[in-house]
């Protein structure tokens, strides 16, 4: 049976692999939290038994095709059509097993779903079709920035529909659910980054809902997050500004490439002249991005609704000023 | 309706071919003969047309989605395409296809005749039942000629209830198929209760039957629930009611529980019957009666049982509590038991047999090794620290195909190679058709096989995109997908050959001892001349083959040590 060999063949290669690579072996793909090993024990425990259990089955099948197979002249031989004490064994064998997966399987499930008192917190926000991080000091980023060998409990909720947040490396995985916060947590345990992705189909861009965690060495993280808070000194306006437009909601509405969508493109947009609902029209100066940004109602492009909530208060007048300087530049 | 008293027709000997005599084809003629038929057999060919041409439709865009597979990015269509066309799949495999095949389409035939009976307990409701199906399908062709919808099957809110496209219509058609499907297993339910012959008591019943039964409880009692989510879903997006949506007010989690808690007894109504029919075929085509009939039966009913309460593991990652994740994980591996033991029965038949590699076997052969992985990759995924990495993604997919496709249609595939002499009266081209098995084995092994491993390694489920690593994993799968198209072509050719020019089949082919095969190839409108009386449908060694009539005929109960048995493909060539 080719599934036979198959299996036997990914199973001896599997082995092989973890012993050589460091937790990346032939399922799994490289640990990279503290509660990953105590998953990938389970995992293998699990992939010995059902080897086991399926060389048995194929086997035994493989065995009476072969040596009761239908000879022309040769009847079948007697046999009894039931056999407690074999029913009972083998209800009770399977039974045995499976309590030690459930049991095992629960016990790590809570750990990992238990975070420890002193650990980091970090808003997430999931939104079709990216992830959004805030840090206690107001900082919010497209990746996971987070410290390493130090418990981070994540707070997560949804602004439209259900997401899954999953790090493949962190063996964690939960739903980001529109009203109400999930929770989870995780210790990373080196440096370096891993893959996120959204595991809960949300649309058109669910499988571009990408992000990554950069773990930073000690200290290291201290250090990005005051860069961070303080990108728009460090960075020249127009390219602060296009931070601002990803990760403070303008993206949701207005495209760089002239495509339709709720607002109207900031493709080529600086310097027109727009009409506006009524009959007026506008050109597209600093005043008038200013005036929209903090009263959208006051004047509406024409052929758009006036959904666009304020800004006031939401956004400074620096951040005002990079978003100017952003526009100026989508040719 | 009782099985006697049939009108005046000339009764055959059993063991003949009726093809060109009086049969159930041949009784009447005409478009409106069909269409207007009381007759379960024409009602369940007409189910095994539709759904075969539901299979087809789910099989090209099964084809389309791995073609797009093969890179990442845009191959052949764009992603908005891309997931109406995984909703298309799963929505027509699952509501159209997998959930009425094995119990409507061979259900239907075979189910009245294991019992010696002339009809279903409701023909009209049959009949019925047929056309809520055919209904039901038009207005899931419907939401797809009007522009697609992109939900996935599953209708998860609030995507479904905010995402701009024929959901309405979808869910309506979802919402119809499940009265068809409640319709068949009322119908089922009364007439194995009512119409059992003279000698079949409960634990006499051909397992198959059992299987139904299962099934039928799980669709009379689970579908409704369906209904209702399906109705609020519907309310909410055409009223405005707030349920699910949480803008609305309403819960999505809550829109889950429901989902599911049909959902996941939809899994069983899928494998129940497949299960039935792997008892039959490994019993005949090992000539053993079969291991552990209480045991195999007992099993029906406990997963008829405890399917209701596992659907909670869909949503390990939902939300909700951990002692909910507790009490649904436990009850999940409770549920793995009775498959196990199934497993071992089936085993147990082969032991000491006389065992006949004929199509048929073969599939029952290729259903243990598929259903095998199917089985042990649950464990996985009922391990609830495990099933955080593993949920959502490909390993998922993987591990759903193998059970539904490995088991049950393999099953189907089985159930319909066993049955068709019976159903149409001629015979396959068994080389044809054996290598087509094998293929089907290897291509679907390809295809699915390498998905553990991209699931394991971090793929998700419904990805229109995917990163470099897991290129690989997409081109073997989408190679071994060409092969299963290749191997479904093969059998379409073989099969509608049969139809043709097959050569005629004995009443009794294989050598089976449940009253389905105790009357002509095809059998008479009525199915019987006389009321049959049941004896062990297991004992098939009471039959034997006759070089004569080239079929099996029963040796009157004797003990049947050394008796003949065809050369390997004389039945079948």
């Amino acid at each position: 049976m080719p599934g036979l060999n198959l299996l036997h063949l990914l199973y001896l290669l599997q082995l092989g692999a973890a012993a050589i690579a460091d937790g990346d072996d032939f399922f799994m793909p490289a640990a990279g939290s503290t509660s990953a090993p105590g998953v990938d024990r389970i995992f293998h425990f699990i992939l010995a038994v059902s080897v086991f259990f399926f060389l048995l089955i194929v086997g035994l099948m493989a065995l009476f095709v072969a040596k009761y197979r239908r000879r022309p002249g040769v009847a079948p031989l007697p046999s009894p059509t039931h056999n407690t004490a074999l029913e009972v064994t083998w209800t009770a064998i399977p039974i045995a097993i499976v309590l030690v997966i459930f049991v095992w399987g629960f016990r790590v499930f809570l750990d990992m779903s238990t975070p420890p008192a002193n650990s980091y917190e970090i808003i997430v926000t999931g939104q079709k079709w990216k992830w959004l991080f805030s840090y206690p000091n107001g900082t919010v980023d497209e990746n996971l920035h987070v410290p390493v060998d130090r418990p981070v409990r994540l707070v997560m909720t949804s602004e439209d529909v259900i997401h899954g947040f999953f790090i493949p490396d962190f063996r964690l995985k939960h739903d980001v659910v529109p009203g109400r916060y999930s929770k989870v947590w995780f210790r990373a345990v080196k440096a370096g980054e891993h893959q996120i992705y959204c595991t809960q189909y949300c649309g058109t861009g669910h499988s571009e809902m990408l992000a990554k965690v950069v773990v930073h060495e000690p200290g290291g993280f201290e250090k990005w997050l005051a860069d961070a808070g303080n990108f728009l000194k460090k960075m020249p306006p127009a390219q602060a500004g296009e931070k601002l437009y990803r990760i403070r909601g303008c993206a949701q509405c207005h495209s760089l490439d002239g495509a339709g969508s709720t607002g109207p493109t900031f493709k080529g947009v600086w310097g027109r002249k727009e009409a506006l609902k009524g009959g007026a029209s506008v050109l597209v100066d600093e005043n008038y991005v200013r005036e929209s940004i903090l009263e959208p109602q006051a004047k509406v492009v024409a052929g758009f609704e006036p959904v666009m909530p304020t800004y006031k208060g939401r956004l400074t007048d620096q951040e005002i000023t990079a978003l100017i300087e952003f526009m100026k530049t989508v040719k | 309706m009782e099985a006697t008293s049939f009108e005046a027709v000339t009764p055959l000997p059993p063991s003949e071919n009726a093809l060109g005599r009086d049969n159930y084809l041949s009784r009447t003629h005409g478009l409106r003969s069909w269409l207007f038929t009381l007759d379960h057999k024409r009602i369940a060919i007409m189910y095994l047309v539709s759904i075969l041409a539901s299979f087809f439709l789910g099989g090209v865009s099964a084809l389309l989605i791995r073609t797009e597979l093969l890179g990442p990015h845009k191959t052949i269509m764009d992603a908005k395409t891309y997931n109406q066309m995984f909703t298309l799949h799963g929505a027509v495999m699952i509501f159209l296809f997998i959930i009425p095949g094995i119990p409507a389409a061979l259900g239907n035939f075979v189910l009245p005749m294991m019992l010696g009976a002339k009809d279903v307990a409701f023909p009209r409701l049959n009949l019925a039942s047929y056309y809520l199906w055919v209904i039901g399908a038009l207005f899931a062709v419907l939401s797809i000629v009007l522009g697609g919808v992109d939900t996935g099957w599953t209708f998860y809110t609030p995507y479904s209830t905010t995402t701009n496209s024929n959901v309405v219509l979808l869910t309506f058609g979802a919402f119809i198929l499940g009265f068809s499907s409640i319709f068949t297993g009322m119908n089922f339910i009364v007439s194995i209760h009512k119409l059992r012959p003279k000698g079949m008591t409960w634990f006499k019943m051909p397992l198959f039957l059992w299987g139904l039964y299962g099934t039928a409880i799980l669709q009379v009692i689970a579908t409704p629930v369906l209904a209702i989510t399906l109705l609020l879903l519907i309310m909410e997006r055409a009223l405005g009611v707030g349920i699910f949506d949480p803008a609305l007010g309403g819960d999505p989690v809550l829109y889950q529980h429901f989902f599911w808690f049909y959902s996941h007894p939809a899994v069983y109504i899928m494998i129940l019957p497949a299960m039935g029919i792997i008892s039959e075929v490994v019993s005949v085509f090992s000539r053993k009666h079969i291991f552990g009939y209480r045991m195999i039966a007992l099993s029906s009913i406990a997963i008829a049982i405890l399917s209701f309460l596992v659907w909670g593991h869909h949503m390990f990652v939902s939300g909700q509590s951990n002692l909910a994740g507790l009490i649904f994980s436990f009850l999940t591996f409770m549920v793995a038991i009775p498959s196990a033991i199934k497993v071992f029965n089936w085993l147990a038949t082969m032991y000491k047999g006389s065992i006949w590699l004929a199509t048929p076997m073969i599939y029952v052969l290729s259903f243990l090794v598929l259903f095998g992985i199917g089985g042990l990759t649950g464990l996985f995924l009922g391990a609830l620290a495990v099933n955080v990495h593993l949920h959502d993604t490909y390993f998922v997919v993987a591990h759903f195909h193998y059970v539904m496709f490995g088991g049950t249609m393999i099953g189907f595939l089985a159930g319909l190679h066993y049955w068709w002499p019976k159903m149409f009266g001629r015979m396959y081209n068994e080389r044809m058709a054996q290598i087509t098995a094998i293929l089907v084995f290897i291509g679907f092994n390809t295809t699915f096989f390498v998905q553990f491993v991209a699931g394991s390694k971090g793929m998700p489920r419904r990805s229109f995109n995917y990163l470099p690593e897991f290129r690989i994993y997409n081109q073997i799968s989408t190679i071994g997908s060409y092969l299963l198209g290749l191997a479904f072509v093969m059998m379409a050719v073989y099969l509608v050959r049969s139809l043709i020019s097959g050569k005629p089949a004995p009443a009794n082919p294989w050598g089976s001892a449940t009253l389905e095969w105790q009357t002509a190839s095809p059998p008479p409108t009525e199915n019987f001349a006389h009321s049959p009386e049941a004896g062990d449908p297991y004992d098939v060694e009471a039959w034997t083959w006759d070089e004569k009539i080239g079929g099996y005929v029963k040796s009157g109960g004797t003990v049947t040590s050394g008796a003949t048995v065809p050369t390997v493909g004389t039945a079948g060539a």
